[in-house]
């Protein structure tokens, strides 16, 4: 079953690539083996579902009527410039580095467009190395939410979804117009119009608690020219630190914070301060600066400023 | 009626068979071998293949006009393509999945390749013309390092040793030694060195934004032969039954921890609380994660390490007092 429609199908398109006149469907009939069945009925609904199926692989389907024919009824070709992958050369480094961006995606749907990317390429005549160097790039989009999102970014129709906010306990409904989806320190978020709150937001997929909706729009989501997804994704999940506190740290410990240091000053070699560096940490909002700092416990404090230092209080307070 | 699974088969063997005339067309006497490994299937398979592109062509299905295909020993050569001398132009998704991965990848600092990476990109974009014009909308931010991955990447090339000085979080310390690298891996959109740690014997991970300082060395790097190559491709960290087992309740505001760490078990209780069990080597960072979210999470198990965030947050609150 499966081989005969595999090879109807690609006689069909064999013989709309050969034409360049539009045929119709009745000279398809006659030409194409596979559709001698019994009725016109059962004819014409085969080679509309073969239709779709061709379309969906992006074979380039024309419709039109030549000025010649005496029906009305549309005939169909494929033009040879639509259909042929256009020319292309590769250096070898470049084939490397082909190869190497092909190994990036590691999940469904990106893996498997990667992969029929790279066999076409092949086919034009490339040699793409399937072995890369010593470097791994490796991207996965495991989160449940990321194939609806992304289709609908892909194909810009709006979405509604569950979506539980940090720091909620109830998923909320969010009705999206997607303009884009950004993997960020290995997660995936989507940004969007978010209809409801009027303005531009960011969501993070792995909080979508459910299925997620796709609506057909009556125009195609309009995405604001000159969005940088980036910025907006590290904006929501980064922070601008506009401040500096001062925090003394253990000498040999705090890394990471030392690591972040604007300032550097060593602890007096006797007397109360030996044995403890001062360090100079940007910051803008001070609960969140108690959260880098807390967990050093014993090794860190805060000197300044008072509510980041109070902040450091509740948490360990709350801790005993 | 056939099952969904082999309805989906039909539709991904026509791409196949329509790469397949002009990858053979533009290489008479190819072998069975090669062919079967780039096109991912047996070679039975596509044996198959190509006795069904045989009795395929042209309307009118005579001799000369079906394509013709030599098949009988081990390689295969192709003499009539019937007009598909192409292979089909990029989807949407294809032109999207090599666009966006070359982007992120050309615009990661430090990367030897980017030059060749900028290159292909502006190849591949002008082959998939409007195609590519969803690739606007997918963005993967990979983290560079200039500091130190084009260090790492020399000594890869070179195959030699280098010294590290890094920083290990989980016990707060830095630490000095000598490794044979193996691999970059990108995951998480940060590079990691995967090597033979010289001092532990043993293959370990580094984390690139965490080396101190870096050395060439002047020695050959030694890897010990048939390592197992290990799948990083559900994430560094692999769990095992031999870690210590944490059980911990989040709180709202920590209920990220779950997102963040890779959990063995996730209950969402009654009252909007969240029990989490998970597999740690080291519990160093338990404790300052629990102490960093102060009251919002709450170590169920083992005892010995809630008495230990208890005693540290005791301890902590002296250097205040003092203070």
């Amino acid at each position: 079953m499966s081989a005969k429609k595999t090879e109807r199908l690609l006689n069909l398109v064999i013989c709309l690539l050969a034409t360049r006149r539009y045929l119709s469907v009745q000279q398809i009939r006659a030409a194409v083996p596979g559709y001698e069945s019994d009725s016109e009925e059962s004819f014409r609904r085969m080679f509309e579902r073969d239709k779709d199926e061709l379309r969906e692989l992006g074979v380039p389907l024309e419709t039109g009527t030549d000025a010649r024919a005496h029906d009305d009824e549309p005939g169909y070709r494929i033009a040879r410039s639509s259909y042929e992958l256009p020319e292309v050369v590769l250096e070898p480094d470049e084939a490397a580095a082909l190869g190497l961006a092909a190994r990036l995606w590691q999940s469904a749907p990106l893996a498997g467009a990667t992969g029929s990317a790279l066999l076409k390429l092949q086919a034009a005549g490339i040699s793409v190395s399937p072995v890369g160097g010593a470097l791994e790039p490796r991207v996965a989009a495991s989160e449940p939410a990321f194939d609806a999102c992304y289709r609908a970014v892909r194909d810009r129709k709006p979405v509604t979804f569950p979506y539980r906010a940090a720091g909620a306990n109830i998923p909320s409904w969010r009705r999206v117009e997607p303009w884009g989806v950004v993997s960020w320190h290995g997660r995936w978020y989507l940004v969007g119009h978010d209809e409801d709150r009027g303005a531009g937001r960011v969501f993070r997929l792995s909080r979508v608690s459910g299925d997620v909706v796709t609506w057909d729009a009556p125009a195609p989501v309009v995405v604001p020219p000159g969005l940088n997804l980036r910025a907006m994704v590290a904006s929501m999940t980064g922070e601008l630190l506009l401040s500096t506190a001062v925090v003394r740290v253990r000498e040999g410990s705090c890394w990471a914070l030392r690591a972040e240091a604007t300032g550097t000053r060593p602890g007096a070699s006797d007397g109360p301060d030996a044995g403890w560096d001062e360090l100079d940490l940007g910051y803008s909002d001070p609960e969140r600066l108690a959260d880098r700092v807390a967990g050093f416990g014993a090794d860190a404090v805060v000197l300044s400023p008072p509510d980041a230092r109070e902040a450091v209080l509740v948490r360990l307070e709350a801790s005993l | 009626m056939s099952p969904p699974k082999a309805r989906r088969r039909e539709v991904a063997d026509l791409p196949r068979l329509l790469a397949l005339v002009p990858y053979l067309l533009a290489r008479p006497g190819v072998s069975f071998a090669e062919v079967s490994s780039v096109f991912g299937v047996s070679e039975t398979r596509l044996r198959k293949d190509l006795e069904l592109l045989w009795v395929c062509g042209l309307p009118g299905h005579g001799p000369g006009d079906l394509i013709d295909i030599e098949f009988e020993g081990p390689t295969i050569t192709l003499l009539e393509p019937a007009g598909v001398t192409r292979p089909l132009r990029l989807t949407s998704d294809e032109a999207l999945a090599l666009v966006v991965a070359l982007r992120a990848l050309a615009e990661t600092p430090g990367l030897t390749e980017r030059d060749a990476l900028d290159r292909v990109l502006v190849k591949i974009e002008e082959v998939a013309g409007a195609a590519a014009e969803a690739a606007e909308r997918v963005e993967v931010a990979v983290e560079g390092e200039e500091r130190v991955l084009p260090v790492v990447e020399q000594a890869l090339a070179a195959g030699r040793r280098l010294h590290l000085r890094y920083h290990v979080p989980g016990r707060d310390e830095t630490t000095e030694r000598d490794v044979d690298p193996i691999r970059v891996v990108l995951v998480g959109g940060r590079p990691y060195l995967e090597a033979w740690c010289r001092r532990a014997e043993g293959l370990r991970t580094f984390r690139l934004d965490r080396v101190v300082a870096l050395e060439l060395l002047d020695l050959p790097a030694e890897v010990p032969p048939g390592l197992p190559r290990r799948d990083l491709s559900a994430g560094l960290f692999q769990a095992s039954l031999d870690h210590e087992r944490v059980e911990l309740r989040l709180g709202p505001q920590a209920q990220w921890v779950a997102d963040h760490y890779p959990c063995e078990q996730i209950h969402e209780d009654w009252d909007g609380m969240m029990r989490v069990v998970l597999r740690t080597p080291s519990t160093d960072w338990v404790v300052r994660l629990v102490l960093r979210l102060g009251g919002a999470v709450q170590v169920l198990s083992p005892v010995e390490l809630s008495e230990q965030v208890r005693a540290q947050a005791r301890s902590a609150l002296q250097g205040y007092v003092q203070g």
